[in-house]
């Protein structure tokens, strides 16, 4: 048993050092309490309803979000609208459809199985708008960044002043927490930005918690089955070794020699 | 498999056995003489196997869902973590399972280091060991660029531009590779049928591997050969099956951590970003398995060189029973080598951080220093210490050490005399 004590804490050893090592640059994000972390962390739904809010109004003119149908908004574990308002936010969009039977495309309001409307129809007319950057798609992003949410929570509240020291030519902005410090994108919040349906404050801080959170999930719409999951499957495991522990015990015990 | 005088008990047993001895086979593997003082460094043999086949049974449900086609494959890779049914389970399983995969091979492959199983009559075990670890990383490499992201793309870009290092006939065999003139469709279509062959080359050798020990029998942590079946063996059934099952939920309690709790830590953010060839990562990295090896190609600032460098720090291992000139196995009666196996460790360990760091200065120069050891260590220590070392009275059984003074003592002191 001795031994097996310091197997693992040689295997824990070994992956923390190799893990920390990704962590090359050392940039002090902002802190904030995330609800989806920890063994039972779970979305706060009106956070996140919030925060599709914030997506739609703000981000959406620009960033695409191509993975997320409009039936992911009234999923479980996601912001769960109802039906009825998940239905009612697709029809809100325009969708091009077709060829019809004339080979005609046509336009028609979204439906919940259609995906998310694009801003852009392609790449390279994103960039023509936005002055040659390519705003990137949102659906992953958090998981496409090494700070993950604290990087991107960080980011909507970093803009600042450029130091004297730093030039910017047209169309960039400085942002402490930008890899570089420079960024195409203006700062996209201010304080009452957006007008919260259930009256919440919607101060920079607040938006992009909230919009965050959304993020979090458009990444990881599973992530509250994985944690559910994960934790009866420990316990179960748990059990298991624990009863195969005497087991083992019982039957090594005809020899003797230690286990 | 020797000495099988087994007889199936039922007439149509007798009957089935006479034509194909699987039954023979199957008593054979239940009452195979197991040395009784195996730790659990020997459990990783049976994790091993768990990992093969968790694999291979997530891989196989994976490729129903996932398309081998540059324009689709980072999208099918999100349909299987947003639509598919417990996608996320499954592609979780086997991404975090090649980490377990290989964190499991090394510590098998060091257990080994360090109890010299490598040695006679053990050496063709060893060897196939070998063979099955490079076809565990072309796997594990080729398994990376599938859901073509930015990693993907710029991993393969960088690996296989290794062989344009060959002199003559380097670039033309890089186009042949990639089936273009750069990492494309044709690359990752052959890519993914090349990740589905290999388990499968893998499992064939892990049943030779284990074929190949089942003729001498296991290694122990004593080094010593032993009778079998006698005093100091146990039958492989209940005592090592409990034991190595015990291990494996101990190893799956880790191993579900990661999937649940922390899947994507092992991973690198960047390949989440779908392949771009016009833009280049700021730092492109390998997983964290290969890295030891990715410091030491960097480490010698010729390409070529650094290519042999780095295949030669696999293979040298291939002939390793033939390097280590000492008789005694385990490292428990080297008391010099068993300081050097530590700083060998310690010398991987360092390899591999700095294979994450980007090459330049102190880490360069800490990578080949490192590196140095590395060949140092297997070239000219060990040959060496084979016959400098006074190594420790060894035991002549295994019972021995555990009964204590014993009257064998003084036979071992001469056995081990006449050795030195």
């Amino acid at each position: 048993m001795k031994n097996l004590f310091k197997l693992f804490s040689i295997i824990i050893l070994i992956i923390t050092s190799n893990s920390n090592s990704f962590a090359a640059e050392k940039v002090e994000y902002l802190k904030t309490d995330w609800s989806f972390k920890g063994l039972f962390g779970k979305f706060d739904r009106a956070s996140l309803q919030r925060g599709y809010q914030v997506y739609t109004e703000v981000c959406a003119s620009c960033h695409s979000m191509k993975y997320l149908s409009y039936r992911n908004l009234a999923e479980p574990g996601g912001p769960e609208f109802s039906e009825a308002q998940a239905k009612a936010i697709a029809a809100s969009f325009e969708v091009t459809d077709g060829p019809n039977s004339d080979g005609e495309m046509f336009t028609r309001p979204g439906k919940l199985s259609d995906k998310f409307v694009m801003p852009y129809d392609n790449v390279k007319a994103a960039q023509a708008a936005n002055g040659g950057a390519y705003p990137p798609d949102m659906s992953v992003l958090v998981k496409a960044r090494g700070g993950g949410v604290d990087y991107i929570y960080s980011l909507l509240q970093g803009y600042e002043e450029a130091p004297s020291n730093v030039s910017l030519d047209d169309g960039v902005y400085y942002n402490k927490y930008m890899y570089g410090n420079k960024i195409r994108m203006a700062a996209p919040l201010s304080d009452g930005l957006v007008e919260y349906g259930d009256g919440t404050n919607a101060t920079v801080e607040q938006m992009s918690k909230d919009v965050t959170t959304f993020l979090m999930w458009s990444a990881e719409p599973h992530l509250e089955s994985r944690h559910q999951m994960g934790f009866k499957a420990i316990v179960y495991l748990i059990i298991l070794t624990v009863l195969v522990y005497f087991s083992m015990k019982r039957i090594w015990s005809r020899v003797e020699s230690e286990v | 498999m020797s000495d099988h005088d087994y007889r199936p008990k039922s007439k149509v047993g007798q009957w089935f056995n006479d034509r194909l001895p699987l039954l023979t086979l199957a008593n054979h593997l239940t009452d195979y003489p197991t040395p009784k003082n195996l730790n659990y460094w020997w459990t990783f043999g049976g994790i091993l196997t768990f990992c093969l086949i968790t694999q291979i049974v997530t891989g196989l449900t994976l490729a129903m869902h996932y398309i081998a086609h540059a324009d689709m494959a980072f999208e099918s890779v999100e349909h299987i973590m947003r639509d598919v049914n417990y996608g996320w389970l499954i592609r979780y399983i086997h991404a975090n399972g090649a980490s377990m995969f290989f964190l499991a091979v090394y510590i098998h492959i060091f257990r080994s280091l360090f109890y010299g199983s490598y040695k006679a009559p053990r050496e063709i075990i060893w060897i196939i060991g070998i063979i099955i670890y490079l076809l565990m990383m072309a796997a594990a490499f080729m398994g990376y660029v599938l859901p073509w992201g930015q990693m993907s793309f710029w991993g393969a870009t960088v690996i296989t531009n290794l062989f344009s290092a060959i002199p003559l006939v380097g670039e033309g065999i890089v186009t042949w590779l990639w089936g273009g003139y750069s990492v494309d469709n044709p690359t990752l279509t052959r890519f993914f049928t090349l990740h589905y062959l290999i388990p499968f080359l893998i499992l064939g050798l892990v049943v030779l591997h284990i074929w190949a020990l089942h003729v001498p029998g296991n290694n122990n942590p004593v080094g010593i050969d032993i009778k079998k079946p006698s005093k100091d063996t146990v039958p492989f059934h209940p005592y090592i099956v409990i034991k190595d099952g015990f291990a494996l939920l101990m190893f799956m309690i880790v191993f579900a951590f990661f999937v649940f709790y922390a899947p994507n830590i092992l991973g690198h953010a960047d390949n989440y970003i779908e392949a771009n060839p016009m833009v280049t990562p700021a730092h492109i990295v390998p997983e964290w398995y290969l890295l030891p090896f990715y410091a030491i190609l960097r480490s010698v600032p010729d390409k070529l060189l650094g290519v042999v460098a780095m295949l030669s720090a696999i293979l040298i291992l291939a002939v390793l029973p033939w390097l280590d000139t000492s008789k005694i196995r385990s490292a428990v009666f080297r008391p010099l080598y068993k300081q050097f196996y530590w700083i060998l460790v310690a010398d991987v360990l360092i390899l591999g951080y700095v294979g994450a760091m980007p090459a330049e200065g102190l880490y360069l120069l800490i990578a080949r220093v490192a590196t140095a050891y590395y060949f140092l260590h297997f070239l000219v220590i060990l040959p060496v210490l084979g016959f400098k070392e006074k190594t420790l009275p060894v035991p002549l059984s295994i019972a021995e050490p555990v009964l204590g003074g014993s009257p064998n003592l003084a036979a071992a002191r001469n056995k081990e005399s006449k050795i030195e």
